[in-house]
């Protein structure tokens, strides 16, 4: 199969609904597999930070959800241009989907980046570079999502928030610089968050293999989502019959 | 047209869809509220992309249920912007419809009939081969109406073609299409 | 197409004046509300001021971007314009640019006498007329993205503000921060430099984006 051959059925829904079946077994015991390991290598075994002991070990869950929290909007960009360009009819569901999952993971990575602060400089909040720019990003997700559910048209809205995406990855850059530069400016000393300098192996590999199971978890999970998708939308057509049927009766 | 089909808020408005219209023709399309004449011809004006099939229409006019006529605007400065259009001027074009002593009144002050006369107006500036009218007749007096019957004949008699959503005859020679039997 | 569009708005607002000036009335309704909330401390504004001017001038922008396209989408010139305009993006910004001298130019010639209201040194309001008018431009025309995606809907302005706002953040910081280098003395350039590079930037994408929005919006009706 040649690459053109690919990217046009990857745009069928009946031709991904056929092969991701696999994929998403996989993907999905690859996460459990990941996740499970890295989190009692990095909970259990890496060796406690000089400095802040124990209370680092959150990270095996913050960075993961932050990393995943800005991919997130960049596949929904991604996916805004496949739409509005190839109007590809995957990259719908795509976008109807994802925008839930990045705004939970951008709430995790708040919400523990939080509890990180707490006993690390003794505050839950500060309007660090980072911290403003991830909060930002939650706004994001909720202007995706209020967006959709504001526009009874599925097609409609689904192009709208496409649009919106895209500007929101356009504009992205430059909100980060300009709290960056705020921050920097106007808010004297403040923390730098995860700049540790040069984090020993024993600390980070545990973290790469707990983003690699995050990735995991996160495509199994678009996966999951896509299938119950297309079922509902292609529930007039003859193959979800067929497919109905079969499983019914098996 | 071919093949057209289209589904509305998951009900199915048409299947199967097909039209040919020729120039110098016109078709008046008549079905029942809600059987999708409008969505129709917003899809033929390339207003409407939730479909699937073929569409090839010519550049058209396209004349809704709203005017697009701005209240706070007199008519003759409403249509002035279309005379870029081609041919025809908006003087012209509204004297034709009857509104010569009223082209410099804001829109707003006219009654429902006068708004619906200089969004017709429109139609006869630039030289668009088809025309999609979405009930055209509706606030239009007996002389209005007559009107409407010039211009489209007019219009199909200088080889274009005329595709008008309806629930009363226009009274020119007309195909008649059913939507939603 | 774009001096046609242009001159057809302005007639339109022209005649429609009380609705274009009320945004304009908010702001300054809203200073004189910070003023009297801080009492009988003046002093104590001066360093808040350049922030609430900016912040005031982003709700205030909100609030008449709400109406941009509200009135042609409702009775059908905004179908038209999708239709005929050749090209549809010079008519978007002939819209946007009368828009921006009600709102970015209006605010621009107000913002001394806001400025006095709330304690602001006299020596700043150049810089801080500079800001407006380099930042405003972004305002108008990002904001007229998210007034194009939102103009049929119910509770549109509600909505308009939560896109909004998050994308507003650049010129927010850069606007204050410029006024509030000014006022320390220490030169501004760099903000200045960014807000026109953010103008510049929304002037050359962000009509292109308001045209698709419109397409979106006018095939729901």
């Amino acid at each position: 199969m040649t690459l053109k051959e690919f990217w046009h059925r990857l745009g069928s829904p009946k031709w991904f609904y056929q092969m991701s079946g696999r994929w998403q077994s996989i993907l999905a015991a690859l996460a459990v597999l990941l996740i499970v390991a890295g989190m009692i290598w990095g909970l259990a075994f890496a060796p406690p930070d000089y400095q802040q002991g124990n209370s680092f070990r959150i990270i095996y869950v913050h960075v993961p959800a932050a990393i995943l929290a800005q991919s997130v909007y960049l596949a929904l960009g991604a996916a805004g241009v496949l739409l509005l360009v190839w109007r590809m009819k995957m990259a719908q569901l795509v976008l109807e989907n994802l925008v839930g999952f990045g705004a939970w993971m951008t709430a995790l990575a708040l919400f523990t980046g939080a509890v990180w602060g707490k006993p690390t400089w003794g505050t839950w909040w500060v309007f660090d570079g980072r911290t403003t720019s991830t909060l930002l990003l939650l706004f994001l997700y909720f202007g995706l999502y209020a967006l959709r559910r504001a526009i009874p048209a599925r097609e409609a809205a689904g192009r709208a928030c496409a649009l919106l995406a895209v500007v929101g990855v356009i504009n992205i850059p430059v909100i980060k610089y300009s709290v960056e530069w705020w921050t920097t400016l106007h808010q004297g000393a403040t923390f730098k968050l995860t700049e540790a300098p040069a984090m020993p192996a024993s600390m980070w590999a545990p973290l790469l293999v707990n983003v690699l199971g995050a990735y995991c978890l996160f495509a199994a999970n678009v996966v999951a989502k896509l299938r119950t998708a297309i079922l509902r939308q292609e529930r007039g057509a003859a193959w979800v019959r067929e497919w109905a049927l079969r499983e019914s009766t098996r | 047209m071919t093949d057209l089909t289209c589904t509305r808020g998951g009900r199915k408005l048409f299947g199967s869809f097909e039209l040919t219209l020729d120039a110098g023709r016109c078709a008046e399309i008549h079905g029942a509220n809600g059987s999708g004449k409008s969505t129709l011809l917003r899809i033929a004006a390339g207003l409407f992309a939730d479909y699937s099939g073929e569409v090839d229409a010519a550049p058209c006019h396209y004349l809704g249920h709203r005017n697009g006529i701005s209240a706070l605007l007199s008519p003759l400065e409403n249509l002035k912007p279309f005379e870029r259009l081609g041919p025809g001027s908006a003087q012209g074009a509204l004297d034709r419809v009857g509104l010569h002593n009223e082209c410099e009144v804001p829109s707003g002050q006219l009654s429902q009939g006068q708004q619906r006369r200089a969004g017709l107006a429109r139609l006869l500036l630039g030289d668009r081969p088809l025309w999609l009218l979405d009930e055209p007749l509706t606030a239009l007096d007996s002389d209005g109406r007559r009107l409407v019957r010039e211009l489209v004949e007019a219009h199909c008699g200088q080889g274009g073609a005329v595709l008008c959503a309806t629930h009363q005859t226009l009274g020119c020679s007309a195909c008649e299409v059913r939507l939603g039997a | 197409m774009f001096a046609v569009q242009f001159r057809r708005d302005w007639l339109s607002l022209m005649r429609a004046k009380d609705e274009a000036i009320n945004p304009l009335v908010f702001l300054f309704l809203a200073a004189t509300l910070f003023a009297i909330a801080f009492g009988g401390e003046p002093q104590r504004l001066t360093g808040l001021a350049p922030a609430i001017i900016w912040v005031l001038v982003l709700l205030a922008n909100l609030l008449s971007l709400e109406a941009l396209f509200r009135r042609d989408f409702e009775d059908g010139t905004l179908e038209q314009l999708v239709l005929l305009a050749e090209p549809p993006f010079a008519a978007v910004l002939g819209k946007v640019a009368v828009q921006w001298c009600l709102s970015g130019v209006a605010m621009t010639v107000l913002a001394p006498m806001v400025a006095l209201l709330l304690n602001l040194p006299v020596g700043v309001l150049p810089a801080l007329m500079l800001g407006l008018l380099l930042g405003t431009p972004a305002l108008s025309l990002i904001g007229a993205v998210g007034a194009a995606l939102t103009v049929g809907l119910r509770g549109g302005g509600v909505l308009l503000a939560l896109l909004l706002l998050p994308l507003y953040l650049p010129v927010l910081v850069f606007g204050v921060s410029a006024t509030l280098d000014t006022m320390a003395g220490v030169g501004a350039a760099a903000q200045f430099y960014w807000l026109a590079a953010i103008s510049a930037m929304a002037l050359t994408l962000a009509p292109f984006a308001t045209t698709a929005a419109l397409r979106i919006s006018v095939e729901q009706s």
